[in-house]
């Protein structure tokens, strides 16, 4: 499926009766030359960018589900490049860059919006922290503004500036910050692969990886073995189970995170907004919905939804920050399942076995990832050397202790993240 | 989510702090090879379905305590000290 504006004008006299699949359903071949595991947001721009910037084509993405089922298509759609510390602030800025072009180059909408986000700040500590996080920002090359709470109450006059615990003391812009339609990217991503070539599976589980010698021979699937010379992990939550094929323990735990979002009301809220004491953050959709979040569940768990606790904790923190919530009405909830990593950061990395490689542990921060994930895990697995963006993200920074990624300086242990 | 501590009976799970896997409680000999080391403090099997996990009654009893629960259905099966296991 092609789209272009006389395309679009003619299917408009023609009731849009014309339009066919974006991509096709075929089956699965007996080899390819690589498999990507995950038809997610990060598994579908590791396809793409192979095809289209290593110029590969007998390419694979096994998915169990359908496309854009999993978290790509479940999260807060939050696009944003304010990471502090070597490592991730390379990598973010590059995955902005990367959104920023994303549109033209899928020659698909959507719906970037560079709307902006703001990180609240409640303290004399807390701005020279944040002071020193924009600096961090610009010297990556990306923008950050210091907002001083005069500036914010003309921005967002509606927070409540002298609540007693946590008064406004100002906040940090990033405006090349915002949001996507989160469906559309993966959408746009799976048009751009198939276009090239790639052949997406769906409803097709791995259930076992084969390997011999130490190199990776292909997967068996609910729909028949398939041999591969690589193999690509990239199954968010999942990626415990599939590295248990390959006979690896990883420093992953899977946890829940609730998002919510309410009924469409009128534009009210026109930025992100991160409440970062409240473990708040939110920003309305362009359907009018607020969505918003808060803090992991803190318990390991598979069964995609939560526990009223953090409910209760993550409408408090809203209401404290913005009271007008109060009035609005929750349409609906959903729980992802997160691979938390120790440190907080990712990995994308090649394994011990030959041929297969792993991208994992995007913790409840992967969505802003996706095409720089992609795109660096694409490049690791069509050259064996990490893009010059991703070489923060080895696996064995845990066993090491070298190149620990910390951003929130709490320490290198599961449950603290 | 309740939890049946067997100190204080069933609780909410705001009263109780999660740990991590059990794991935690087989903590290698201090000369253990970093290899070990890095896979105690690290590497987790991960399971969807029944495992064992550490969480401290910390607003209850101070107790630590075993939860055996299902981490696809939330449900508890069963709840015992972690003195038990020998902690």
């Amino acid at each position: 499926m092609r789209f272009s504006g006389l395309k679009i004008l003619t299917e408009g006299l023609k009731g849009n009766s014309g339009w066919g699949a974006h991509w096709r359903d075929p089956e699965p071949a007996q080899e390819y030359d690589i498999i990507i595991i995950g038809g997610g947001g990060h598994g579908l721009s590791t396809a793409y960018y192979l095809a289209k910037e290593h110029g590969l084509k007998n390419i694979a993405v096994l998915e169990k589900g359908h496309i854009g089922g999993g978290n790509i298509g479940r999260n807060t759609t939050i696009i944003r490049a304010d990471y502090f510390l070597p490592g991730n602030s390379e990598f973010y800025s590059h995955s902005l860059k990367l959104w920023e072009g994303l549109e033209a180059d899928l020659n698909y909408n959507v719906m970037h919006s560079q709307r902006g986000k703001i990180s609240l700040f409640h303290s004399d500590g807390q701005r020279d922290a944040m002071i020193r996080r924009g600096n961090s920002m610009r010297n990556q090359g990306d923008d950050a503004e210091l907002l001083s709470v005069k500036q914010l109450r003309k921005m967002l006059p509606y927070l409540d500036y002298e609540q007693g615990r946590f008064p406004i003391y100002g906040g940090l812009l990033q405006r090349r910050a915002g949001t996507a339609r989160h469906d559309a990217v993966a959408w746009g991503y799976a048009r751009g692969a198939d276009q090239r070539g790639v052949d997406l599976i769906q409803n097709c589980e791995v259930t076992g990886i084969e390997i011999s010698g130490g190199v990776v021979q292909g997967v068996q699937t609910s729909r028949g073995p398939i041999r591969a010379k690589k193999v690509g992990i990239v199954v968010a939550g999942r990626s415990s189970q599939l590295a248990a094929m390959a006979g690896m323990r990883l420093p992953i735990e899977s946890h829940v995170l609730q998002a919510f979002v309410t009924e469409g009301v009128k534009p009210c809220i026109d930025h992100v907004v991160s409440f970062g004491m409240g473990h708040f953050y939110i920003s309305q959709s362009d359907k009018g919905g607020l969505v918003f979040g808060g803090d992991l569940d803190m318990y390991a768990s598979y069964a995609a939804r939560g526990n009223l606790p953090m409910v209760e904790h993550v409408a408090e923190a809203g209401m404290t920050l913005m009271p007008m919530l109060g009035k609005a009405r929750m349409l609906r909830s959903w729980g992802g399942i997160m691979d938390m990593t120790p440190d907080g950061s990712p990995i994308i990395d090649k394994t011990h076995i030959e041929g297969l490689f792993l991208n994992a542990g995007w913790c409840y921060g992967g969505f802003k990832a996706v095409p720089a994930s992609g795109n660096c895990f694409a490049h690791l697995m069509a050259t064996g050397k990490p893009h010059v963006a991703a070489q923060g993200f080895p696996m064995d920074r845990f066993r090491t202790g070298c190149g620990l990624i910390d951003e929130e300086g709490t320490g290198s242990q599961h449950n603290l993240h | 989510m309740r939890i049946e501590c067997p100190l204080c009976g069933s609780r909410d799970r705001r009263e109780f702090y999660y740990q991590g896997h059990a794991t935690a409680l087989d903590r290698p000999k201090p000369e253990a090879t970093p290899e070990i080391w890095d896979d105690y403090l690290h590497n987790r099997e991960n399971l969807a379905g029944i495992t064992e996990d550490l969480w401290h009654h910390e607003h209850g009893c101070g107790a630590w305590l075993v939860v055996k629960r299902n981490t696809i259905s939330h449900e508890i099966l069963s709840v015992w000290l972690a003195k038990e296991n020998g902690l």
